[in-house]
């Protein structure tokens, strides 16, 4: 067997340029399902450690999966809000025991602005139960105080104290439609969470209200430039609707029964959701696609491994005089049939494991890359079972494609005895 | 697979008949024997049938009928995982050209047969490069700058010198050579085989040396015409 191996090893050495242009094939093929695979897991991951210790979230009726994305993943939008009156009567109820309105639809070049009350730094938890921590500084206290996630903080290159100004809608250009005239703060800037929060700009409720003085009809108010600060302040600037409620109960055991009540809530239709059933809902959707990928580059393994196949089986005529030397030194026609095998194996597990290493470099280069643009991290997937799995996998695959050349070598072996007229 | 070493003749063939499937028999060979450490020329021009009697010998054919002993073992009763055994053991085996593994060294190639025999590595000892480099020497390729090239750059008589090398490594009982001089001009093919006949004589081996060519005859001990003792063919 270490013969063979030697002899396997030697010659894959010495046909060094179609070795390695196998080797690099099943690299790539491996690389790119094991990609496939770890963004996917990052991405479950990192939707699902965005929220927990909320059991349910409340807004106007819409799809559970639409409602659970704008609502915590900050993508999309609402279509429909629930009123203040409302929100006030579900903060009351005796099953709930706390409520987080949320007010969402503003944007600070290019990243949200939430409005909430105080209920957000107490009660928001993500991962496994962690609650929200300040880098600097602390919670806005004044009407034009924000407090920051750590991308924007790091983005913007803002520091506590520095003015920002909020604009009316979504994108960068805050040019002509924005809020020029309502300058806010930064008070606080979080500490990284590896969620949405990090890219998103928090103020006041009553905040949401200001910015948006002057522009109650939908566009600009030619005479809102001349609205003061002070004057701001003496409004009344109690919120007429919030987005999206995050709402714990005093008693889990009574979830379903305070979702089947607020979902069939006389008056202001509502609806509520459980986050986890909504990402197993969203994960539902997101399947096809991701078994579509998988499936693909699993398909491009098998290329790979076909690769090994080919490049052996076109070699075995021109190794044809090497076969009956192995054989006339002593070489049994099993021996034969083990050394083809091998040298495809060799391939199949050389190619998984330098696959398996491209994954893992890319993932340290563009982890962080990846986290910032999308927060999805990478960075828990280090080498692990999927990784083994795949090796012994691609290894087996290569040796059983080996053996359908060895098996040609091997009939051809027995019949050629010694002798090769060539 | 031990020999049996109170038999005197390396190679026994008796009654011996061999065709190809679906085709009229190749050999019919009443008698042939070679004995222990003799060095016969058997003549054989090409199409005779002397490529079939070696691959029977060398036990990668099944036999016919007949009786094949090779160093006591009836290689008919075999298995062919036995006969191949006996082969790698006690065989060694020079063809007419292109002799070596192009992956491997010079002394690579040498050593080749002790990955397939136990016996014969453990004859070698625990130094087989040093060995393979004897052996070389012995046959006059000490060169130490021609040991580390390419086999393929090798000229084709040094080439042939490194096939005798291998077929010799490890003491093996027997060396078969099949028209291993034809690619040979006249001076290097008398020193090829002068130097693989003193080789054989120092290790004890019988040599069965084929060629079409007559005049090598003059320089072995004992010759035989294939055309002789091959009845097949011949019209009643």
């Amino acid at each position: 067997m270490k013969a063979l191996f030697t002899l396997a090893w030697k010659r894959l050495l010495n046909r060094r340029a179609s070795f390695l242009l196998t080797l690099f094939a099943v690299a790539l093929s491996v690389a790119l399902f094991l990609g496939v695979d770890k963004a996917r897991t990052g991405a479950r991951e990192g939707f699902g450690h965005t929220i927990s210790g909320t059991d349910l979230i409340i807004g106007a009726p819409t799809g559970s999966v639409n409602l659970l994305l704008y609502s915590v993943f900050r993508m999309g939008n609402a279509t429909a809000e629930v009123s203040w009156p409302t929100y006030q009567k579900l903060s009351a109820r005796d099953d709930i025991a706390w409520t987080v309105p949320i007010s969402l639809g503003d944007s600070h070049r290019g990243f949200r602005v939430m409005g909430t009350d105080h209920a957000y730094f107490e009660h928001y938890q993500y991962g496994r139960g962690e609650s929200l921590r300040f880098a600097k500084g602390k919670e806005m206290d004044d009407l034009f105080d924000a407090v920051i996630g750590a991308d924007v903080a790091r983005e913007l290159g803002y520091e506590t104290g520095s003015p920002l100004v909020l604009s009316h809608g979504l994108g960068k250009a805050d040019f002509g439609s924005g809020h020029e005239n309502r300058p806010f703060r930064v008070v606080g800037i979080l500490a990284p969470t590896g969620t949405p929060v990090d890219r998103t700009v928090i103020v006041s409720l009553e905040a949401i209200t200001a910015i948006h003085v002057g522009w109650e009809s939908g566009a600009k108010n030619p005479l809102s430039d001349s609205i003061t600060e002070d004057m701001i302040r003496s409004f009344n600037l109690t919120p007429k609707t919030v987005t999206a409620i995050y709402a714990g109960l005093k008693r889990k055991g009574t979830i379903l029964r305070t979702r089947r009540e607020i979902n069939t809530n006389k008056g202001e239709p509502l609806m509520a959701i459980i986050p986890g059933e909504a990402l197993a809902e969203l994960w539902s959707v997101t399947a096809m696609a991701e078994r579509a990928l998988l499936a693909v580059s699993i398909f491009v393994i098998a290329v790979g491994v076909v690769s090994i196949l080919t490049s052996i089986l076109t070699s075995l005529n021109e190794r044809r005089r090497e076969m009956s030397i192995l054989r006339a030194v002593g070489a049994r026609p099993g021996h034969i049939f083990g050394l083809l095998t091998l040298e495809a194996g060799l391939i199949g597990f050389g190619g998984a494991a330098l696959g398996i290493v491209i994954v893992h470099v890319l993932v340290l280069i563009a982890g962080p890359i990846v986290m910032q643009r999308y927060g999805i991290s990478l960075g828990g997937t280090g080498p692990g079972m999927t990784d083994l799995i795949t090796l012994l996998a691609v290894t087996g695959a290569s040796l059983l494609a080996g053996a359908i050349p060895a098996w040609a070598a091997f009939r051809r072996s027995l019949a050629d005895g010694l002798s090769v007229k060539l | 697979m031990p020999s049996d070493t109170s038999s005197t003749d390396a190679i026994r063939v008796e009654n011996l008949r061999f065709a190809w499937p679906g085709n009229p028999p190749v050999l019919d060979i009443k008698s042939f024997t070679l004995a222990r450490g003799e060095k016969l020329f058997l003549r054989g021009p090409s199409g005779s049938g002397k490529s079939t009697l070696l691959g029977l010998i060398a036990g990668v054919l099944s036999p016919g009928t007949g009786t094949i002993n090779v160093l006591g073992n009836d290689m008919a009763r075999l298995s062919a995982a036995a006969r191949d055994r006996v082969r790698a053991d006690h065989l060694g085996v020079i063809f007419q050209m292109f002799n070596l593994v192009p992956y491997l060294s010079v002394t690579g190639n040498v050593t080749l047969p002790l990955h397939f025999s136990p016996a014969r590595r453990k004859a070698v000892g625990a130094h087989p490069d040093e060995e393979a480099r004897r052996l070389l020497g012995r046959l006059g390729l000490s060169d130490p700058a021609m040991l580390d090239r390419r086999v393929s750059d090798l000229s084709v008589g040094q080439q042939q010198r490194v096939a005798a090398a291998r077929a010799l490594i490890g003491g093996p009982d027997i060396v078969i050579a099949d028209e291993p001089t034809s690619a040979l001009d006249a001076d290097a093919r008398d020193r090829f085989i002068e130097l693989l006949s003193e080789e054989a004589s120092r290790t004890g081996a019988a040599l069965l040396f084929v060629s079409h060519d007559a005049s090598l005859a003059r320089l072995f001990d004992r010759a035989v015409d294939l055309a002789e003792i091959n009845t097949a063919g011949v019209t009643a």
